[in-house]
């Protein structure tokens, strides 16, 4: 088995790039910042496992606040400007594309469908979507009467919500239209493309709120970043540097401030001690196994790799895994139901332009008491904009076209949009990240991953299938189709408020792991309506501060 | 056939439209994958025929390659990150599944799955996809699954990566550093296809 790599420079994904007192200068072709270096042996602040979402937040707030911090990640270091083609088959070398077996009533897909292998993680090609969590579903138990609450104070969530998105430089609306009041978006908005257009047509005639979507790409320079150019390639890696991942904000300023990033660096196993601390990690970079001494550790490797790599480190305290004392490690894994309806219009829409979700609404993640909301939790609704190859590997996944009937289909591909979901599913202890037998090619154990929706979450599906198709068909499209599908992952390591309840505590801390944080999106005890990275981040943002709080005064040197 | 006739992403090229990356990426795609058989050639012949019956093409002269990239990929044994239950890993699902095409041909219609005429070959793919198959040969393989989300999926990423087929569909190709300026429906740039007669009422 063997992941694709990419052809345009093989070696980025063979050979580390930030090494030697340097690390690659993301805003350039082949230029370098530097970067301090701290050795297997000193005992690091933080290891922290991951640099996407969750660990390059963090990992850039620790090394602000004067801890040392080693971030290390399994994929490659790009430099976006060289490394990436606008061309989807190159890009796949963006996706985590080792294998995980897949299995359950609704097996889930896992690479390009739902994570990276990179610095700065998924985020290299997400699609840029940034919406916060409603306040209630940070209390969903106990305010709305479903799923559960995280341990977290929501007005804090909100206000690490406002922080993140400066950070980010989001470009959105200047009104918009759900939840309590927030500030402007600190970049206007994008024009809507015509893909977006066609949702807010929709929108407006069955008489429900839309919105420009809030996106992480910005409608101005920024520092080193030119505005977006509308080029629609960005769910496989911008290659203008318009898109603010975390590879070209929060890495550079890890880097900055003195962390230092590994690339291509699997860890493999964490470490630990007779009383159940842990020590450091082992990790495989340079084609060799090495061991990283670390005061703490901090797990944001995605909600699969994370639950994998603590089900593999067993030690004398942890013998089912770190952490794993009440067998909650992998379990509640959530995705979203990523359901869409899909028409052909009249005029030409040419979705490729723009990044592919401009518009959107988050009306059934508002609405409460409906006739027709025989579901709990929300779903937000996107407009839309494949590329060829995604759009066509969707079309035979889903209906079974092939052959000239495929070819007919495609053909009208500039006259098609579609509207798709971003639903909720519950969290269910059965739906689960578990170890198989079988072996990687460094010996690790892959992973085996079950799901299976809930009668809640096909109720859900079912209500969003049927409302996209009656605001695309308001919008006048025609010959209507759906696609069924999931998206993003969340959960499987959950914040809870005991630890009956949960594998780590509010503050990201493993019950039974003192110095061993979580934090990125398996923390998430509850996947509301909307797309996850933004949450993860102010997640992060949020337990960066309360280790800051708590740790800073006595750090050493 | 195609709604954009005259239309050609190639002719970007040399324009702002691609970047040095990009067209060293489609150069090198468009040189054809270095030669790698892995495949006997009975298998060979099955796989291309397979290519012709998910992406046909009697309209073009020059037919997009397909079956050398796949097999290219088989060779490479290209993951995608998810191996479904009930499925081997992706070479050994290739290598079976053609085989089981194969013998499903042979017990169906007597003769080799790359000498069936272009309908039944079809029809044969629609009752693989419907998971009414007979011969031994799919046993512990997931006909549908198979079929779909790894055949059919690696055949329309190779058809679907190929400059002849973004021209096709009026796809704008390639666009970076430049990207796009007029984003309204029925508005387009200088630098992207003209716009087609509208669809008609039922396009298949
Ligand atoms: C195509 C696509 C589009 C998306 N679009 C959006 C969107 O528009 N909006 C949105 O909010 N979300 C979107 N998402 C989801 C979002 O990107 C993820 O939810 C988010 O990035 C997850 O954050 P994370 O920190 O949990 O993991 P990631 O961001 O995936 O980071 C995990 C990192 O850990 C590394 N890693 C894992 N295991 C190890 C190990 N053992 N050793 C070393 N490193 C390891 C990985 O290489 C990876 O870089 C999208 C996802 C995809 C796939
Ligand atoms: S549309 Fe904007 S964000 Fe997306 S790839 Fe292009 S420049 Fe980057």
């Amino acid at each position: 088995m063997s992941r694709p790599l990419g052809t345009l420079d093989p070696s980025a994904e063979t050979a580390p790039r930030a090494a030697g007192g340097r690390a690659p200068d993301v805003f350039s072709r082949e230029g370098w910042v530097p970067m301090r270096c701290f050795r297997d042996e000193d005992e690091v602040d933080f290891a922290v496992i991951g640099t996407g979402a969750g660990g390059g937040v963090l990992a850039a707030r620790l090394a602000e606040a004067g801890f040392s911090v080693v971030a290390l990640d399994a994929g490659p270091f790009w430099r976006p400007l060289a490394d990436f083609a606008s061309d989807e088959r190159e890009q796949d070398k963006l996706y985590w594309s080792e294998e995980r077996l897949s299995t359950g009533g609704d097996p889930l897909q896992f690479g390009s469908n739902n994570s990276g292998r990179a610095v700065g993680g998924s985020t290299v090609h997400f699609q840029m979507v940034t919406l916060r969590f409603r306040p209630e579903w940070f209390r969903a138990r106990s305010d709305l009467g479903y799923a559960r609450d995280w341990p977290v104070d929501p007005d804090a969530m909100w206000r690490y919500y406002a922080e993140v998105e400066a950070e980010l430089g989001i470009a959105g609306p200047v009104r918009y239209p759900w939840g309590p009041r927030r500030g402007r978006y600190p970049y206007r908005p994008h024009e809507v493309n015509a893909a977006g257009h066609v949702l807010a047509r929709g929108a407006e005639a069955v008489g429900i709120d839309w919105s420009p979507t809030p996106l992480a790409t910005v409608s101005a320079p920024r520092g080193k970043a030119p505005p977006c150019v509308y080029r629609g390639f960005c769910k496989i890696g911008c290659s203008t540097n318009a898109k603010q991942s975390v590879l070209n904000t929060f890495i550079p300023r890890a880097l900055a401030a003195g962390a230092e990033v590994r690339d291509l660096a699997m860890v493999g196993r964490i470490e630990t001690d007779r009383t159940g601390r842990a020590t450091g990690l082992h990790y495989h970079r340079g084609g060799r196994w090495r061991f990283q001494r670390a005061r703490a550790v901090a797990v944001a490797g995605y909600s699969i790799e994370t639950p994998r790599l603590l089900l593999n480190s067993a030690g004398p305290a942890h013998p089912d895994g770190i952490a794993n004392a009440e067998g909650l490690v992998g379990r509640h894994l959530m995705p979203h139901v990523n359901d869409a309806v899909w028409g052909v219009m009249d005029e030409e829409i040419r979705w490729y332009k723009g990044p592919p979700s401009m518009a959107v609404s988050e009306h059934w993640n508002y609405t409460d008491d409906h006739p027709s909301k025989d579901f709990p939790g929300g779903y937000a609704f996107m407009s839309q904009g494949p590329m060829p190859a995604d759009f066509a590997t969707s079309l035979v996944s889903n209906t079974g076209m092939f052959g000239q009937a495929l070819r007919n289909r495609m053909a009208l591909y500039n006259n098609m949009a579609g509207l798709k979901s971003v639903g909720e599913v519950l969290p269910d202890p059965d739906n689960r990240v578990e170890l198989a037998e079988e072996r990687d090619a460094l010996g690790l154990p892959l992973a085996r991953v079950t799901f299976s929706y809930g009668e809640e979450d096909r109720a859900l599906s079912r209500h969003a299938r049927a409302f996209q198709r009656e605001v695309l068909e308001a919008a006048g499209a025609r010959d209507l189709f759906e696609t069924t599908g999931t998206a993003h992952l969340m959960g499987g390591c959950a914040m809870g408020a005991t630890p009956s309840e949960g594998v780590v505590d509010g503050d990201g801390r493993a019950w039974s792991c003192p110095n061993l944080w979580v934090c990125d999106g398996s923390a998430m005890p509850t996947g509301g309506g909307v797309n996850p990275a933004l949450t993860i981040m102010a997640n992060a943002a949020r337990i960066a501060d309360t280790i800051i709080a708590e740790r800073a005064p006595d750090r050493r040197g | 056939m195609t709604r954009y006739p005259g239309y050609d992403v190639l002719a970007k090229r040399d324009t702002p439209s691609w970047d040095e990356a990009t067209r060293r990426v489609v150069d090198a795609r468009l040189a054809g994958p270095a030669a790698r058989p892995v495949l006997e050639e009975r298998d060979y012949r099955t796989l291309a025929a397979l290519c012709d019956a998910v992406v046909p093409q009697p309209d073009r002269a020059e037919p997009i390659p397909v079956a050398p990239v796949v097999e290219a990929a088989i060779a490479e044994d290209r993951t995608t990150g998810t191996r479904f239950e009930g499925l081997p890993t992706m070479r050994e699902a290739w290598g079976r599944g053609l085989a089981a095409l194969e013998a499903e041909a042979r017990l169906r219609h007597g003769t080799a799955f790359a000498d069936l005429t272009p309908e039944t070959r079809e029809a044969l793919l629609h009752a693989v996809d419907a998971e009414e198959v007979e011969a031994p040969e799919w046993d512990g393989l997931a006909p549908r699954r198979l079929f779909r989300d790894v055949m059919a999926d690696e055949i329309l990423r190779v058809y679907f990566a190929h400059p002849a087929a973004w021209s096709e569909i009026g796809f704008g190709g390639p666009a970076s550093p430049r990207g796009y300026v007029r984003l309204g429906a029925g508005r387009r740039d200088a630098w992207e296809a003209p716009f087609a007669p509208p669809p008609d009422g039922g396009e298949r």
